[in-house]
């Protein structure tokens, strides 16, 4: 599931994602725009990793694969943010951002958006889908990953 | 491979502060004066405090990316050599305790005989913490949470406040007493930012919500100012005009990967203390129960819940009992907690003003003095790692 620039979470403004200078997390924000979920994954022991790191952190194999997992999980924390800390959210009101664990890739986690309503109840261990978002920007396009209930499909 | 600290691998009762100063403090922005000269305002008023020529200072410590950097302090004041220069990795105020660990292995390790440590903030000057601005592209860990609107401290630590609250049933009182017992405090200290401004719980529950679950008094003010202390050889101590504050204990660090980025240290709902507050009590040689007085750094009032269990003054289950106001304040309450007002209310001086409240509280000199205070606790910036923590106590405790 993805949806485009028309329909954005948040509003245009915010820090733009792009990849460290030395690549580090680049495969992860280009399998995004791809509508595909990169986690690391160690050839040699089997461990998962997010956020990428150049060398396993339980056997020392230097440079994780990275694997295309599905996207869904479910919620570990979550918050409602009311203070705007930022020019492009002021008057936009609360939003909800989320901590998603995903169980089949060795429990790692990424925060996300909680699409639908914002003043929604929102409980952890509800079950989650990813959602792509891609943004259209002329010089720096780049995809987010959120999240909602199945339910809201 | 772990070596057990033996007797000659302490600091227990190897150092003392025998001076402390501070600049008025502002709301942030508000400061007439630059960064650097709160800073030189702060280490004269602690040289004053007690009674040493600046000029005999001999090293400087600091934390948390600090600008008023040694060899321009040393310059500025004519100090006669510079010797020792140690800066705590890591930002917030995780390393407040840290600074003052580094300054006294310094001493014990005999590159410097008089250490300054200090912290120095005008965020009129160079930007606050709480806004994000004229950022337009971002990378490494912020990238993973900026775009969502993860933006500013209060919503980088929101999420691990809840995942506890969620494990262990604390309530959002127990978050409500510490910035009622914080508010107490600075009712009795002219020092204090909010001074003339109390809280109570009415007040508290209307106030906005910041990021849920922390309402606007669950949040650390901002704010501009210095502060410094001055750091001698405990066989030095009573050369000096003050009542020594002996350094019992410091401990520094993290746990297993609690730097996993973003989001993803294992033991999630935690401060960070784990380790570092057995380190602390071991080298001390002291428990919980042997603490009389905390000063635990309020970035956010959640913070504070996870921090105190993890130094073991309650189990986690129990938060909501202990976490109760008539607990938290002097001079009588079980655990006198943040008695100048600290972060939420003296002044978010990024937790040095703690450091130098542990001081009076063991002079006795505080304006809500604690009833037993032989021991003083500060904790330094949980949920950031490393963190940092130290006991102070009298002469009668070494």
């Amino acid at each position: 599931m993805s949806r485009g620039a028309d329909e954005t979470y948040l509003p245009q403004g915010l820090p733009i994602p792009v990849a460290e200078a030395d690549g580090l997390s680049a495969p992860y924000w280009q399998g995004l725009r791809q509508n595909r979920l990169l986690v690391q994954r160690c050839r040699s022991c089997g461990a998962w990793q997010f956020g990428p790191e150049w060398i396993c952190h339980r056997c020392h194999a230097l440079d994780p694969d990275w694997t295309k997992i599905e996207p869904h999980g479910q919620i570990f924390s979550w918050e409602r943010v009311w203070h705007p800390s930022h020019a492009a959210l002021r008057q936009h009101g609360p939003y909800l951002a989320v901590l998603v664990e995903i169980p089949h890739a060795g429990g790692v986690r990424m925060i996300g958006n909680l699409l639908g309503d914002p003043a929604q109840e929102v409980s952890i261990g509800a079950a989650v889908e990813g959602v792509f978002e891609h943004h259209l920007h002329p010089e720096r396009p780049y995809s987010l990953l959120h999240w909602r209930l199945p339910s809201a499909r | 491979m772990s070596a057990k600290a033996t007797a000659d691998r302490t600091l227990r009762g190897r150092v003392a502060i025998v001076g402390i100063g501070e600049t008025d403090y502002y709301r942030h922005g508000a400061s007439p004066d630059p960064e650097f000269k709160l800073a030189l305002k702060a280490i004269l008023a602690a040289c004053s405090d007690a009674g040493i020529d600046p000029r005999d200072i001999d090293g400087f410590a600091s934390y948390s990316e600090e600008r008023s950097e040694p060899s321009r302090l040393a310059s500025a004041l004519g100090t006669r050599r510079l010797r020792a220069a140690t800066m705590q990795w890591g930002g917030g105020g995780g390393g407040c305790c840290a600074a003052v660990a580094n300054a006294a292995a310094s001493i014990v390790a005999g590159l410097a005989d008089c250490v300054v440590v200090f912290r120095s903030l005008a965020q009129g000057q160079f930007g606050r913490f709480g806004q994000t601005t004229g950022i337009d592209t971002i990378s490494g860990e912020k990238a993973y949470l900026m775009p969502y609107g993860v933006l500013a401290p209060p919503q980088r630590f929101a999420m691990r406040v809840r995942r506890y609250m969620h494990e262990h049933g604390v309530s959002q009182e127990a978050l409500r007493a510490i910035a009622l017992a914080s508010y107490h405090h600075a009712q009795a200290n002219p020092r204090a930012v909010m001074y003339g401004k109390p809280l109570d719980a009415a007040k508290y529950d209307a106030s906005r919500w910041i990021a849920e679950p922390f309402h606007l008094y669950d949040c650390c003010m901002e704010n501009d100012g210095a502060a410094a202390l001055v750091l001698v050889p405990a066989e030095r101590a009573k050369e000096f005009c003050n009542k020594p504050a002996y350094l019992l204990g410091a401990a520094v660090g993290s746990g297993y990967r609690a730097g996993a980025i973003p989001h993803n240290s294992p033991h999630y709902a935690s401060a960070g203390f784990e380790t570092v507050a057995a380190d602390l009590y071991a080298m001390a040689g002291l428990g919980p129960s042997d603490v009389n007085v905390v000063q635990c750094y309020e970035n956010f009032t959640g913070g504070v819940v996870m921090a105190l269990a993890e130094h073991g003054f309650f189990a986690p289950e129990d938060a909501n009992d202990y976490l109760a106001f008539d607990n938290l304040v002097a001079p009588s309450g079980r655990l006198p907690l943040n008695t100048s007002g600290g972060n939420l209310a003296e002044c978010y001086m990024h937790g040095f003003e703690l450091v130098l409240e542990a001081v009076r509280q063991v002079r006795g000199t505080s304006t809500s003095q604690a009833r037993r205070n032989d021991v003083g606790m500060v904790i330094g910036g949980p949920m950031v790692t490393p963190v940092s923590n130290l006991l102070l106590g009298s002469e009668a405790t070494l």
